[in-house]
């Protein structure tokens, strides 16, 4: 069983790799058909950086990915705390409005923003609504469940009389805020500010129906020239990208595993020394 | 810092661009396109695009269940590796999930067309070509594919926080593998099963970038018809009034797949 | 402190709502275009747009839309706004019928001047007041020569071959698509008839399972790479594929095509007039004109451009068919408001029909069916277990 799971997962990750193993290829084709690899070649990335469109492109991207994450995962700390701090009534009811954007399907969420960014355009007779504005609210607004929803158990986890220790301990309220309730809850907000953040670095859905032409983001544009032949200087693009982010995730891992280490021989010297001493 | 009051700027903008954005949906719905007036009209023509909401939730269930099929046993066994095997492993699950899921699609494209790879390669083989691409399978794959991910990661956080010492009491009193999995195992996944569901089932209902690009001129979804109508035929009435409906039809399956999950939590507990 | 971070919050709210305002001193037009619409320097052709960049100063932000309907939503739904769109003809007449055109000033377009009397005092725009022509063309058959035999070409009824069930693509706009059927029917390609319209209809539904897809731009890599052999398509974009594939053909279908003329217009809510349309004179330039053209091979409405192009494309019988031939074209003329509704429902039955099987309905009945068994029959077992509880329990 437990090797039949082993290859299993094998197959599995492999079934998920398969676009990624076409897409790198295609970046070294010199062809325009991803399908029919005729010589192996560079003149794709040269081509990407020389290329004036795509790299402001992706700019945009992570420009506003950035910004909503930052702002969402304020706003929905924020928010988490508040919640933390509510009658079981009240939380059932704001978990209740959490749970809207996160069940809705995207295209709704696109389709409403986009409904009420044309109806206060009117209102306001503003022509030109659409564009960093309006995305970048629609982008806080659907990452805003998330950082809430991984912020909210670490709070739950905390235990209450963490605070009320800093405080006996003479922390001014701000102090034991800051020094002990933000620091218990961090793993909760990092990973809610990188979930966010990808999410929004990879939306398209709800971009495409808020983007104005003023400002485009890097999906929006892709879907836009996949009714076009697609140019092999896009899979350069994300190869490079892939590339970049499996670096940095592997980096991460092995510094988490070494982190690890070290505390776990630190514990065990503290333990050995306890012993020494006693 | 116990304040209440730190959720309203929260409250505040979910209110401005949640609730009131539903609310402009629902106001479209039920508005003449042309003259503006109330109208039971758009809701009343939904009958027409019933057989294709049909088609739409009969793909994504079977979508959302072969992802079940196939992201537990993997979900099971990266909650079962080592520690450091485990972040390693779900990495690798998480990481296609950063490339833009239209390229990810678009590559399957070039896999599956006519003239594509596995077909160049069948015929270079002196075979005929399959037809891989453009039929319900084909949109079905483009679902499952890009929504495993989705799949395994509750389903592996669920796995994972079993406690251990359960499995040994249910051997202890008995309990064979297959009772052990069946008895103890599945009913504490349960919870990661259905938000599992839920997370592959809404985006695959109403997707229409997989049905356009894998499908053929006969597996229009209602995402379709929903973008064409904000899209390229001005009718936002019509697509807010399919909208309407896909979001009570998408509130009624969850609700439904919750109720599954309440009633085995308390059999758990009797 | 406990009300500042609250308030804070609010303020940056309101903030981020404000419009991001762009910097004045550079000018910046926003121009809406058909994809594969204009050269921009592929294969040692001009690039127009960084060419009108270099020669007055003023940036051009260049979006793309692929079919007129496309473009009517967008400027319908509101939220942004264009300075030079290029519509075709009958969607400027509904263009200038619903006052969303800005009328042109022509003493800042010197170059229209140049324009061919045949293409002003058009039907869709009477007294010039509205647009400057950029290119007309035809809609004829594309077939790949390899596959699709010779015996079978000359008509429309191509698309409607089941020899070639799975490799044919249709166009995905209403216009064009009603159009083909209607020629086909042999009737009026601006027809208002309800009955005549569902024929169409019906005639297109007839198609829908021979139909690989209904697209508009993917045309290109589909065709070049034999996905499909046979599409309709404009001829100018046939010039385009057959410099990739030269196994590509083309014909005017005997029933008659559509003959079609795209001009620039200025939408009302325009933020720069006259950088507008500085840049409509600037497409306008016989010299420009000539490159722009020669590269897409759409046929240009500028009779002195054709000095600056490639003799063999303008001498070409696609681009600038004879005169017999072009008897057989018809244009399209703006159908009344309720007629467009009609077709846009209409298409979108074509779109959505067909496809569901009774299979997949008859398995969802199942589906609840049994939910429901299942809610009904663990919810009486539950009752009964908690009853006996009960009973154990008061014993």
């Amino acid at each position: 069983m437990k090797n039949f799971n082993k290859v299993f997962t094998v197959i599995v990750l492999l079934f998920l790799y398969i676009p990624m193993i076409v897409l790198a290829v295609g970046s070294f084709n010199s062809g325009m058909d991803i399908a029919v690899f005729k010589s192996f070649t560079f003149d794709n990335y040269k081509e990407l950086f020389r290329d004036s469109v795509l790299l402001p492109l992706l700019l945009n991207s992570v420009i506003v990915a950035l910004l909503s994450s930052i702002f969402a995962t304020i706003l929905g700390t924020c928010a988490a705390l508040g919640i933390h701090s509510m009658g079981p009534r009240l939380r059932r009811f704001t978990m209740g409005v959490t749970n809207i954007p996160l069940t809705n399907p995207e295209i709704v969420t696109g389709v409403s923003l986009a409904l009420l960014f044309a109806f206060v355009g009117t209102m306001m007779k503003i022509n030109n609504i659409l564009g960093f504005a309006t995305l970048l609210i629609a982008h806080i607004t659907f990452n805003l469940p998330y950082v809430i929803l991984s912020v909210m158990p670490k709070l739950k986890q905390m235990d209450p009389n963490l605070r009320e220790a800093a405080l006996d301990l003479g922390c001014t309220p701000w102090q034991a805020f800051y020094k002990v309730v933000i620091h218990e809850i961090t793993p909760g907000i990092v990973s809610g500010a990188l979930m966010a953040f990808t999410m929004s670095l990879d939306d398209f859905v709800i971009s495409y129906f808020v983007y104005g032409p003023r400002f485009v983001t890097l999906p929006v544009e892709i879907y836009n020239y996949t009714k076009k032949p697609l140019q092999p200087k896009i899979y350069a693009l994300f190869t490079l990208l892939f590339a970049a982010i499996l670096i940095v995730m592997v980096l991460m891992n092995l510094l988490q595993e070494r982190d690890a280490k070290r505390s776990r021989e630190n514990r065990r010297a503290f333990r050995r020394g306890k012993k020494v001493g006693a | 810092m116990k304040n209440k009051a730190l959720a309203a700027p929260y409250l505040v903008w979910m209110a401005l661009f949640t609730i009131v954005p539903l609310a402009i949906v629902a106001y479209y719905a039920f508005t003449d396109a042309a003259t503006g007036e109330f109208t039971f009209a758009n809701i009343a023509n939904l009958g027409n695009y019933m057989p294709i909401l049909i088609k739409s939730i009969w793909l994504a269930l079977i979508s959302s269940l072969i992802c079940i099929v196939i992201g537990y046993p993997v979900a099971y066994f990266i909650a079962n590796c080592k520690e450091t095997t485990q972040r390693f492993l779900y990495m690798l699950v998480m990481l296609p999930m950063c490339i833009s899921f239209l390229l990810r699609t678009l590559a399957w494209v070039a896999l599956t067309e006519d003239t594509g790879i596995i077909n160049n390669f069948i015929t270079a083989l002196g075979l005929q070509p399959l037809p891989l691409i453009r039929n319900n399978g084909a949109v079905v794959l483009g679902m499952v594919y890009n929504y495993l991910p989705y799949m395994i990661m509750p389903l592996y956080t669920v796995i994972m926080k079993i406690d251990r010492r359960l499995i040994e009491a249910a051997q202890d009193l008995g309990c064979n593998g297959v009772n052990v999995f069946k008895r103890v195992i599945l009913p504490l996944s349960v919870p990661g099963i259905i938000s599992g569901f839920t997370m592959v089932f809404v985006p695959a209902v109403s997707t229409f970038y997989i049905s356009q690009k894998l499908g053929s001129s006969g597996t229009t979804l209602i995402g379709d018809v929903i973008e064409s109508q904000f899209k390229t035929a001005y009718n936002p009435n019509l697509g807010a009034a399919l909208s309407l409906i896909l979001m009570v039809m998408i509130f009624i399956c969850i609700g439904v797949m919750n109720r599954f999950g309440d009633e085995e939590e308390e059999v758990v507990t009797l | 402190m406990k009300r500042i971070v609250p308030l804070l919050l609010c303020a940056i709210m309101i903030f981020t709502m404000l419009p991001v305002q762009a910097k004045a001193d550079d000018v910046t037009i926003n121009v809406y275009n058909w994809g594969q619409y204009i050269s921009d320097g592929t294969d040692g052709y001009i690039d127009v747009n960084k060419a009108f960049t270099e020669k007055t100063g003023i940036k051009v932000n260049y979006m793309t839309f692929d079919s007129n309907e496309t473009m009517y939503t967008k400027l319908k739904t509101g939220g942004s706004t264009y300075d030079v769109i290029i519509p075709s003809d009958y969607m400027i007449a509904r263009l200038i019928a619903e006052d969303m055109l800005e009328e042109l000033d022509y003493s800042n377009i010197p170059n229209y001047a140049l324009v061919d009397e045949a293409y002003k005092n058009t039907s869709y725009d009477p007294e010039n007041k509205y647009s400057v022509p950029y290119t007309w063309g035809t809609v004829g058959v594309i077939y790949n020569k390899k596959y699709v035999s010779e015996s079978d070409i000359g008509s429309w009824d191509l698309l409607w071959n089941e020899k070639y069930s799975g490799k044919i693509l249709m166009f995905d706009n209403p216009r064009d698509a009603f159009a083909i059927a209607e020629f086909l029917l042999g009737i009026d390609i601006n027809s208002e008839d309800q009955d005549e319209l569902r024929s169409a209809t019906y005639k297109l539904i007839e198609q829908k399972p021979l139909v690989q897809g209904y697209v508009m731009d993917q045309i290109f890599s589909k065709m070049e790479r034999e996905e499909a052999w046979i599409a309709p398509y404009y001829a100018g974009d046939y010039l385009l594929m057959q410099q990739e594939n030269p196994d590509l053909g083309f014909y005017f279908p005997k029933e008659g095509f559509n003959l079609f003329i795209d001009a620039a217009c200025i939408p009302k809510g325009c933020q720069n007039k006259a950088a507008a349309e500085a840049y409509i004179n600037f497409l306008c330039d016989p010299e420009i004109s000539g490159e722009n053209l020669d590269y897409l091979g759409y046929s240009t409405p500028i009779s002195e451009a054709k000095q600056y192009m490639d003799p063999e494309t303008a001498a070409s019988e696609i681009a600038y068919p004879t005169e017999e031939t072009l008897s057989n074209g018809r244009a399209f003329i703006n159908l009344s408001e309720d007629t467009s509704r009609f077709t846009d429902s209409l298409w979108l039955q074509v779109k959505t029909q067909g496809g569901v099987d009774t299979y997949a309905i008859v398995c969802m009945c199942a589906v609840v069916v049994l939910l429901a068994a299942y809610f009904i029959i663990h919810g009486v077992r539950r009752k009964k277990r908690i009853a006996n509880r009960c009973k154990r329990w008061k014993q």
